[in-house]
């Protein structure tokens, strides 16, 4: 190579930035000048565009020999390809802003994908964005797509928001869970374009800085904080800086990475513009490094065979114009889309509609019932009208549609027209994914995507879009594929890297269209079903959901169980046929009970829909602690409809009765033994000091017993506040693991409330044996509930300090993390005296053993209470002829903050909760499959044999995502329930404040356990 | 054997029996290469008839996912995913096999592979294959396979070997004149390795050979970057759990330090003193392991010496100072998973100049929130030097992914040693 200098000609230094989805290229000359740069994305064709940017610059760079050095996330395997050197981005920002800006504390850096923090001054420190973390601009696009905005919209929406939401941050899946529903009741999209934006702040305070302050000069790069403004406006808002001096966002911040590039590249090999171009387009392409499948279809023949079968499961249309008579309206208010039929008593179709809800599903059906209305005018009666969906409790009430039923049983009735021995039914739509198996027309078992799995519709839709592609298009390509691509089953966020990769590894959009359906699939059959045979489904499987209409898709699933199956060509209106039907069946059954053949649906009529107005208003409800944000929605007559309530309450509704609930049973006891004591705290006379206990994890239960324990020493205990959202950003800044379950995460705010109200002395014991309750094979706690007293100390700078070998130094904070055992009572008894004497100079010993008797017997005494309350609402519910749910998690679940509010939701549908530790143990040692060497998931097992037992107490399982223990615990409570003919229903729960799938769940289980008791009779 | 042959204990379990010992084949799973084989010899050679499973193919993910449920860790998804594909692959006959799996016991969720492998031959229709569960702490007793003191000493003797193989090969791997010699050196070591050779009178002797052996490679001493692994046990040793980790650290031209086997056990033996001392919890194992914790340490007293005595090759960190270092971190009953030992090695890392750690674990793995990520923040407090990176495995993430994060761990491995 060209070694040689001229010396006529000037070194320049070229920097090549290539991210996930922009290409970024500088051209520096000795100086340090920029003399070019260029910004543009890439749409995946990485190496092409780099060579189209490369030759803009061809004038520049001229006959002058240059330095180059490649950067960026797409950059490392280009240079591979290339042979040109690779600086890794992080490392490439830190240059550039050590040449360009000097003095600086920290840099954050968004990219597409990627997202990147560097601590400078202290300890220097860089990290990027763990493999599950959103906050990134593909986020901040695939939301703005959401909201059916522009990114320039979507920003300056962002300053005329009134309020903010919380939105999870930590991937867009979440996000987008957390935002929908928020869409569907009619929220203000400024406040959810603002929200958006400080939902990225979190996750860059939480799952970046993990623990740091972000204090100082903090310096913002990359293209989001580049052309964002209003996300520069939240992030110096939220960390309090003040623009240009603590807060700076410098010109050319999105060329960063490539400046670094360009710098680290002086005084390596120098090359012409020529050869640089040659080692662009004469490199070839890498090897596949994944692997291929084999094709959907093997000929064209096969296709066509596949779409004639397909093609018979049809309805038939009729003229609308030619129509006289009756007809029944169903609506489906989707998550994303509007479907909307009107049909014949015989099920032709006379009309439909199937769009996007443009974040309006309210004003978009109003301009369709009106369209509706006036091409039925005086000859077609609409006899009912149903609603189903996430939005139908707001259509409902907005349009006074006659009935409101819930997804699966309008789904149920779509199918069984299709086909009456329908035994399960698969719905991809485009957010959600819902699966159930029917026995006897009974709704047996259900399956929802949960919040890290979906792999639906809106999924592969931004997918086609990044790509270039309208997504019925990129659909078709996928059935010539020959080789699609491998891209494993998991999270969409997954996916989405993966796909890049093959993308950079060469595969054609076919072979990726292909590959995402049967990634599509296998996420739904493995991880959303969790099945492995085909037999497992059912013999007469119905799919429908916008998504199947993906020919690729259904042939992927025909393929994976190894069946055919029925796809109805109106797949994507199910949700809306069925509820016609359901409509249909209502108005019959009420004309034959009534014994009248004239009633008319309710549904507004023209004139009413003429003058119908609807606004939406937020307000806090502030009755109970769940302090529920709620949507007012006031329609034209003053009709008012409230969203985002748990429970009845602020809807004013009166409440007849108090219906049993364990959850504020449990939680309220706790509260009444802290206030209790404080009480007789006044009394004493000499205090030993003041003790800080944690109101979470296993310290729920054990509450009753630290707290006894403590106060009868002499101590004051202070106990931290019931969890709030608040209190949870309050200790996000030290959460070192993003990926851990939110009731840990919620620890490090109940240190922070602890610290606030200037507690010294905190104790957080580390318990790895619970009590031994003799119900299974051993009696730990899990290792994140074992150990997350020492996890807190480590990250949270105020309570490590008495880690200095300097004994002379005496901390600010005792933060005191011994280890016992509470199952030994003998044990306990020395183990505590001989430490209360070491660490509190407490020399009696009888004093120590006195106040752990007493200690044990509160527990006992709580115990034993929460059983008894078992026992009386399980009477309540026999006396007074309601059903029972077993609410069941871990005692730590009481937390409202970790609930939700499920429990609330439960009791408003009439159900009596209780808790899996309401129940007594069996003691005899029930045969499981797995190790049953958990206590509190002993407890869940006995909780499941009781269901499986008693025909009027059903379970459903809360579990907290990220539980890696509820990854064995849930197949096994599944396998309990399931002998005893018992439909299993999971909720995961996060920080996630979202409570529509939920309510789906609870819903048609309801609905199905209604099913069971009328077959009964 | 035919179904009425088939013996089951009081819960149900299905027996591996004597009568199974004669005519079965034993499937392991292949977890440390050298280590492995060893054990497979050792089981050959009284009277088992053991393979050793060292399947890559990406199958083995897929049927890992359709076996075990996906928030699983992954190294069951591996485990179960291999052994699953491979008495499907119609190369045994399936009548006549039994499959050996490792249990470690305690509160990670680890001690459940086990059962999800039953759970994964059950909806496959295989229960009829017995799994045998190789562990130290006395669960599941097999009439056809006993873990007798003299298989444990055989074993461990096995695991040393393993242990002083693997470190005199990547101490001297990256320097070697000759490329392959070091590896040439494992494999005639591999094949010499008997039952003579593993008994622990003998390990002194043979452990000298070995470091000779190696002594005699020829290398040019470069001033390379160190790179030390810890983790979850399964990902940090795995090729297939980690994605070939150590050879993308050696092809970015690094010496990869890696810590043995041995102390994982010593550790299991050890916290079950401790679990009596502090929660007083089982006196009865306490005593029987503080014995095989006693034991074990001698043993690995051996080996430290003969690689002290070398000159050219540095020698590990004793358990007994390992277990120092956590002091001000954890506590040594933090005891589920890899407990203590996790945040131990890369302080011992640290402390023997190795100052760039991956940090690998399962993704979600529960002990890991703990001991590996919870404790970096107070590590590089305490050693601002530090480099640590972790990184998360599982059937989704991309290789690239984890590679750009490696990268930039070596980046600034890089920088700080230009400084």
């Amino acid at each position: 190579m060209a070694e040689v200098k001229n010396a006529n000609n000037e070194k320049l230094n070229i920097g090549v930035d290539i991210g996930s989805t922009t290409v970024k290229v500088v051209v520096l000359d000795a100086g340090g000048k920029i003399l070019f740069k260029q910004y543009e994305r890439h749409i995946s064709k990485v190496r092409e565009k780099t060579v189209e940017l490369l030759k803009n610059a061809k004038e520049i760079i001229g006959d002058n020999y240059s330095t180059i050095s490649l950067s960026g996330s797409a950059g490392l395997s280009v240079a591979e390809i290339t042979g040109i050197d690779f600086v890794q981005e992080v490392f490439a920002t830190r240059i550039a802003v050590d040449t360009l800006l000097g003095d600086t504390d920290v840099v954050i850096e968004l990219g597409g994908e990627d997202a990147k923090i560097l601590f400078l001054s202290g300890i220097t420190e860089e990290r990027m964005n763990g493999s599950c973390a959103g906050g990134t601009g593909s986020f901040i696009d695939q939301m703005a797509s959401l909201l059916n905005v522009s990114l320039a919209e979507l920003d300056e929406l962002s300053f005329k928001h009134e309020l903010i939401y919380n939105i999870a941050s930590r991937c867009g899946v979440f996000a987008k869970s957390d935002i929908q529903p928020l869409l569907n009741q009619g929220a203000n999209k400024a406040d959810i374009a603002a929200s958006i934006y400080q939902a990225i702040v979190s996750q860059t305070i939480a799952g970046l800085a993990q623990g740091r302050e972000l204090k100082g000069k903090i310096v913002f790069l990359g293209g989001p904080l580049t052309f964002l403004a209003g996300l520069q406006q939240r992030f110096i808002e939220s960390l309090k800086l003040v623009r240009g001096e603590t807060g700076i966002f410098p010109e050319n911040s999105e060329y960063y990475v490539a400046f670094g590039a360009a710098y680290e590249s002086i005084g390596k090999k120098v090359y012409t513009y020529a050869e640089i171009l040659d080692h662009f387009e004469g490199s070839k392409r890498a090897s596949n490094t994944i692997g291929t499948l084999p094709a959907l279809f093997n000929s064209e023949e096969e296709y066509k065979e596949f779409a004639e079968r397909h093609s018979r499961d049809t309805v038939n249309y009729l003229d609308i114009a030619n129509y006289e008579g009756d007809a029944f309206l169903g609506i489906d208010a989707g998550s994303t889309t509007t479907k909307i039929v009107l049909i014949t008593p015989e099920g032709d179709i006379l009309y439909n509609f199937y769009a996007s809800n443009s974040g309006e599903p309210v004003s978009v059906l109003k301009d369709r019932f009106i369209e509706i209305l006036n091409l039925c005018g005086d000859k077609i009666i609409i006899r009912h009208a149903a609603v189903t969906g996430y939005g139908e409790e707001l259509i409902k009430s907005a349009f006074c549609v006659d009935v409101g039923i819930v997804e699966t049983i309008a789904h149920y009735h779509a199918a069984h027209y299709f086909n009456p021995n329908v035994d399960f039914i698969l719905d991809i739509g485009g957010q959600d994914m819902k699966c159930f198996k029917l026995k006897n027309g009974i709704v047996d078992s259900i399956m929802l995507n949960e919040a890290c799995s979906s792999g639906c519709g809106s999924f592969i839709e931004t997918f086609a879009h990044a790509l270039g592609y309208e997504v019925e298009e990129f659909a078709k390509l996928g059935i010539h594929s020959r080789h699609p691509v491998n891209l494993g089953s998991r999270c969409t966020v997954f996916m989405n890297s993966s796909v890049k990769q093959s993308q950079k590894d060469g595969a054609s959009i076919e072979d990726i269209s292909a590959g995402l359906a049967i990634s599509v699939i296998k996420n739904a059959i493995y991880k959303v079903m969790g099945t492995s045979q085909a037999s497992d489904l059912g013999d007469n499987i119905v799919v429908q959901g916008g998504t199947f209409l993906n020919d690729p898709i259904l042939r992927a699933f025909e393929r994976e169980i190894n069946k055919n199956v029925t796809r109805p060509a109106i797949a994507g209106l199910m949700g809306a046929y069925g509820a016609a039907l359901y409509g249909m069946n209502k108005y019959h059954v009420a004309s034959k009970i009534e014994n009248r053949t004239d009633i008319v649906s309710k549904l507004l009529t023209l004139d009413e829909l003429d003058k119908f107005t609807h606004s939406a208003k937020i307000a806090e409800c502030g009755l109970c602690t769940n302090n529920c944000k709620l949507t007012v929605n006031t329609f034209n007559k003053g009709e008012k409809f409230i969203s985002g309530n748990r429970c009845e309450r602020p809807t004013g509704k009166k409440l007849h009765e108090e219906i049993p609930n364990a959850y504020d049973f449990k939680l309220k006891k706790l509260k009444y033994i802290i206030e209790q004591k404080d009480k007789s705290n006044l009394a004493r006379k000499e205090s030993r000091g003041t003790i800080g206990i944690l109101f979470g994890l296993n310290m729920f239960e054990n509450l009753p017993f630290w707290f006894t324990f403590f106060t009868e020493l002499g101590f004051d205990v202070v106990v931290s506040k019931v969890s709030t959202r608040e209190l949870y950003i309050a200790g996000q800044h030290t959460i070192p693991s993003d990926t851990v379950c939110y009731p840990a995460k919620l620890m490090h705010g109940h240190i922070e409330d602890l610290l606030e109200r200037g507690v010294k002395t905190i104790f957080y014991p580390c318990i790895p044996y619970n009590f031994d309750e003799k119900a299974g094979d051993n009696h730990y706690n899990c290792p994140v509930v074992a150990y997350y007293p020492e996890l807190l100390e480590a990250n949270i700078g105020r309570l490590s300090q008495r880690q200095h070998d300097d004994e002379s130094i005496v901390p600010e904070i005792k933060y005191l993390t011994p280890y016992f055992s509470l199952h030994n009572r003998r044990f306990f008894y020395g183990k505590a005296a001989k430490y209360m004497k070491e660490t509190f100079g407490i020399k009696k010993k009888n004093e120590v053993i006195f106040a752990a008797q007493r200690a044990y017997s509160a527990y006992e005494k709580y115990r034993k209470e929460v059983f008894e309350f078992g026992d009386e609402a399980m009477k309540y519910a026999r006396d007074n002829g309601k059903g029972i749910i077993i609410l069941a998690g871990r005692p730590y679940h009481i937390d409202p903050e970790v609930n939700h509010g499920i429990d609330k939701v439960i009791t408003s549908l009439g159900m009596v909760v209780i808790s899996e530790d309401c129940l007594r143990l069996d003691k005899k040692k029930h045969k499981l499959k797995i190790l049953n060497q958990w206590t509190y998931h002993s407890r869940l097992y006995n909780a499941a044999k009781i269901a499986e037992r008693n025909k009027d107490i059903n379970l459903v399982q809360m579990v907290s995502f990220g539980c890696g223990l509820d990854a064995i615990t849930t197949g096994e409570v599944k396998d309990i329930l399931e002998k005893g003919d018992k439909i299993y229903t999971q909720i995961k729960i996060d920080e996630i404040n979202n409570l529509g799938a939920a309510k789906i769940r609870l819903r048609s289980l309801i609905e199905a356990i209604d099913a069971h008791k009328e077959e009964v009779i | 054997m035919a179904k009425e042959d088939l013996r089951y204990s009081e819960d149900g379990r299905l027996l591996f029996t004597k009568e199974m010992k004669k005519k079965y084949k034993i499937l392991l799973p292949m977890m440390l290469p050298v280590h492995f084989t060893f054990f497979q010899r050792i089981f050959n050679s009284i009277g088992y008839d053991t393979e050793l499973l060292t399947s890559t193919h990406p199958g083995i993910v897929n049927e890992g996912l359709q076996d075990v449920h996906n928030d699983t860790c992954y190294p069951a998804l591996l485990v179960i995913g291999q052994m699953v594909d491979a008495i499907k692959s119609g190369k045994y006959d399936n009548d006549n096999v039994a499959l050996m799996i490792t249990q470690t016991g305690g509160g990670c969720r680890a001690s459940n592979y086990i059962h999800l492998l039953r759970k994964a031959l059950k909806k496959n229709k295989m229960e009829h294959i017995p799994v045998i569960s190789l562990n130290i702490s006395g669960m599941e007793k097999n009439s056809g396979f006993k873990i007798t003191l003299s298989l444990l000493l055989n074993l461990i003797a096995a695991v040393l070997y393993g242990d002083a193989l693997m470190l005199l090969a990547n101490q001297t791997r990256p320097y070697e004149v000759n490329k392959g010699e070091a590896d040439a050196l494992v494999q005639k070591w591999e094949d010499k390795l008997d039952m003579h050779t593993l008994k622990v009178r003998h390990m002194k002797k043979y452990l000298k050979a070995i470091v000779e052996d190696f002594d005699k490679i020829e290398v040019v001493k470069t001033d390379k970057i160190k790179v030390g692994i810890v983790g979850e046990i399964y990902v940090k040793y795995s090729p297939l759990g980690n994605n070939n980790l150590e050879d993308f650290l050696a092809s970015e031209d690094c010496e990869v330090v890696v810590p043995g086997l041995l102390d994982f056990l010593i550790f299991i033996c050890d916290h079950k003193i401790d679990d009596y001392k502090v929660l007083g919890v089982d006196r009865t194992k306490a005593i029987i392991f503080k014995f095989l914790t006693n034991r074990f340490k001698s043993m690995q007293n051996v080996f430290i010496d003969v690689i002290a005595a070398s000159k050219n090759f540095t020698a590990p960190t004793r358990f007994a100072n390992i277990k120092k270092l956590i002091k001000g971190y954890v506590s040594s009953c933090n005891k589920m998973g890899e407990g203590w030992l996790l945040t131990a090695e890369m302080l011992e890392l640290i402390e023997s100049g190795v100052k760039n750690i991956v940090c690998t674990q399962p993704f979600g793995c529960l002990p890991n929130h703990v001991v590996g990520k919870g404790m970096i923040r107070k590590i590089r407090e305490n050693h601002p030097e530090a480099n640590i990176v972790a990184i998360d495995y599982d059937p989704g993430a991309t290789k690239i992914n984890q590679e750009n994060r490696i990268k930039l761990m070596l980046s600034i491995a890089k920088y700080n040693k230009s400084k």
